[in-house]
């Protein structure tokens, strides 16, 4: 990988994994013998020659389609599965978040199904003593902690299940799709808990489709298409790759910028205004328009026209759009263009990425959107605010 | 061999586990019920009333009175091998469910497999120890000179549950591929019982076959009939429990020896099996 020394938290070397597909289930020996062998079945595979290492103390994000392979690469790395070639080895305490309470006895009580849950995810009873406390006032579940679980809501029994796998201490974290579980304010925790994790520089492996948590939390990640790696390495380039390849009309817009859509009408170019004419560079905290040129090639009825910037390295800051404005436009033919004008522009300086859209009235149908569209660069102006990325203009008294 | 102690390493990592899958076992039963743990009991006294009132009054089967201890009970000499033989059979039937049942647990975490059978094998033993605590407390009662052989009979408990497990082992497997195999052994235990010395006195077999002769011009009935593992543990559990004397240095070896190919056999096809688990269910 880089000529930097990490130690690898997992090492995933040349996983191959082979499910067999059966026509014919045969699981009673009736059926086996009539056929006079096992089972009609096809090879599939689940895994081709995957292989990467995730550094320690990293957030590593498996990405990919549903059916790529990354559930099942994760079941590996769990142990769970083995690979029919290759070799998975880690180092360090694992535990797997693939389902919150799987091995709840419904009879039993919620303190003894803690503890038989914590013992099946290799905690010690010691240990289980020591956080037994943490992990009840986590799950909010208190006062009916010495109910058998079969009468808890289903609610308090997920809650009670994560509370014990997240507990669990590990070196190495694995995820899968768990964390959107109980209502907001479990949510809250749950998040809360998983930046202690990454703070304490502990490993997290995580499945997820949302794209908004992936990006937020991952530092590497591993694309899979179909069983194969695509990719690995710093999450935002691999992020928005992958993000990309899953519309299937993309292509390459005007300098280095990514578009897809339907085409009926085509974003011609983005441009920065200040006081009607262009400017390379805005100070912060002025006033500024930005101005979308487009060709409808056929009259278009209502579309929508919207705007977005981003930081450089992908975090999304601002979003607007002529619908959520009540901007009604009710239809475009030929050449014309479209302005936006921002009173304040409150971003410290940088070069922030423009990306303009134009959708159909429901903004679901894109008819053309262009990513890095244009440059936002911003430099020092009035406000003296020390860093970050919006400019607020605070004042001391 | 080298699978077989990757399983016991398993084991020995995971006490902890183990103790509380037990636990689940043991308390899961009997929960919700009013008698509870008692009625552990309740199946055992049923057989033996069972038992007794048509074997011994209505058929009117003979056992021979204990030799040295002189006790002539026949429910009493039932029990001591009828306890004996429903402990296999629990082992077995729970064992061989176990990784079924539990299938939702292990397509979703890492643990030791082998600790689900070793847990529904452990469940059963607690359950077996309080029938025997029982046994021995009666057989006290009534006579038999029984504190000299407690510790062989915890000796030969310990070695028919190895015995029980390892054949649950096996079965647990074969019932992960094929699941008329929980159907299938319950046929198969109806048949093993009535060729066990449970019911009558292996005295009884002997004189057919001493009346038959030879079968096949080298062996004999008793030699086949004696082949069995059950029946020579059920005899080594009345030599010490009813008896109250030494077993048979041959029987003892041979209950030894067919818990060692249990165990190694179990062991081997469990290890082997055992990756495969979570995609085979």
């Amino acid at each position: 990988m880089s000529a930097v020394t990490t130690t690898a938290a997992v090492t995933v070397e040349s996983v191959s994994k082979r499910f067999r597909v059966y026509h014919e289930r045969n699981q009673s020996l009736k059926a086996a013998i009539m056929r006079g062998r096992r089972s009609v079945y096809e090879d599939f595979w689940a895994l081709r020659d995957v292989g990467f290492e995730i550094p320690q103390a990293t957030t590593f994000g498996l990405v990919g389609d549903n059916g790529s392979g990354k559930s099942t690469l994760l079941k590996c790395i769990a142990g769970i599965l083995w690979p029919d070639s290759g070799t998975v080895s880690s180092q360090g305490r694992m535990a797997a978040l693939l389902e919150v309470g799987s091995g709840f006895h419904p009879e039993l009580s919620g303190r003894d199904n803690v503890y038989l849950n914590g013992s099946i995810l290799g905690m010690t009873r010691k240990e289980i003593d020591r956080k037994f406390d943490g992990i009840v006032d986590f799950s909010g579940v208190e006062e009916f902690i010495d109910q058998p679980v079969k009468n808890y809501s289903s609610g308090m029994y997920v809650r009670l299940g994560f509370s014990v796998a997240i507990n669990v201490d590990p070196e190495i974290l694995l995820v899968d799709e768990v964390l959107a579980v109980g209502d907001a304010a479990f949510q809250e925790k749950c998040a809360e808990k998983f930046t202690q994790f990454r703070r304490e520089g502990r490993t997290v492996v995580v499945v997820s489709h949302s794209m908004p948590s992936l990006r937020a939390m991952c530092d590497q990640v591993a694309w899979l298409e179909h069983g194969r790696l695509v990719d690995t390495g710093e999450a935002r380039p691999i992020l928005e790759r992958y993000l990309d390849s899953t519309r299937r009309d993309i292509r390459p817009g005007p300098n280095g910028s990514i578009r897809w859509g339907s085409g009926e009408a085509e974003i011609d170019g983005v441009e920065v205004l200040q006081d009607g004419r262009p400017v390379d560079a805005i100070h912060s905290g002025d006033a500024v328009t930005i101005r979308i040129s487009y060709t409808a090639h056929e009259p278009v009825a209502t579309p929508v026209f919207g705007l977005a910037l981003d930081t450089p390295d992908g975090v999304h800051l601002w979003g607007s759009n002529t619908r959520d404005v009540s901007r009604v436009i009710d239809s475009i033919a030929g050449s014309g263009t479209v302005d936006c004008t921002i009173p304040t522009a409150a971003l410290q300086p940088g070069a922030f990425e423009i990306t303009a859209a134009i959708t159909d009235s429901s903004t679901t149908h894109v008819i053309d959107f262009v990513r890095g569209s244009a440059r936002l660069n911003v430099v020092v102006g009035r406000a003296g605010d020390s860093d970050g990325v919006v400019a607020l203009d605070g004042r001391w008294q | 061999m080298d699978l077989v102690i990757t399983l016991l390493a398993d084991l020995r990592r995971s006490p902890e586990l183990l103790a509380n899958l037990t636990r689940r076992e043991v308390k899961g039963k009997y929960k919700r019920t009013l008698l509870g743990q008692l009625w552990s009991l309740a199946n055992p006294i049923a057989l033996m009333i069972i038992y007794t009132a048509v074997f011994s009054v209505i058929i009117r089967v003979r056992a021979e009175p204990g030799d040295p201890s002189g006790l002539d009970v026949f429910a009493v000499w039932l029990m001591c091998g009828l306890l004996a033989w429903s402990f296999f059979t629990n082992v077995v039937t729970s064992g061989m469910g176990a990784l079924v049942a539990n299938e939702n647990l292990i397509k979703k975490v890492y643990f030791p497999r082998i600790t689900l059978v070793a847990a529904s094998s452990l469940a059963a033993l607690f359950t077996w120890a309080i029938e025997m605590a029982v046994l021995a407390v009666v057989l006290l009662v009534i006579g038999a000179d029984l504190w000299l052989w407690i510790p062989g009979v915890l000796a030969m408990m310990a070695l028919l549950a190895l015995f029980s497990m390892g054949v649950a082992m096996i079965l647990s497997i074969a019932n992960v591929h094929f699941r008329d195999t929980q159907h299938l052994m319950s046929i198969v235990f109806q048949a093993w019982f009535y060729l066990s010395p449970v019911l009558y006195p292996v005295s009884l077999v002997k004189e057919h076959s001493d009346s038959f002769g030879q079968v096949l011009g080298f062996t004999t009935l008793i030699d086949i009939y004696r082949l069995n593992p059950m029946e020579r543990f059920i005899e080594v559990f009345r030599n010490l429990l009813y008896d109250n004397r030494m077993p048979e240095l041959d029987s003892l070896l041979y209950c030894v020896g067919w818990t060692a190919v249990a165990l190694v056999l179990g062991g081997w096809v469990f290890a082997r099996n055992q990756k495969k688990l979570a995609e085979a269910l």
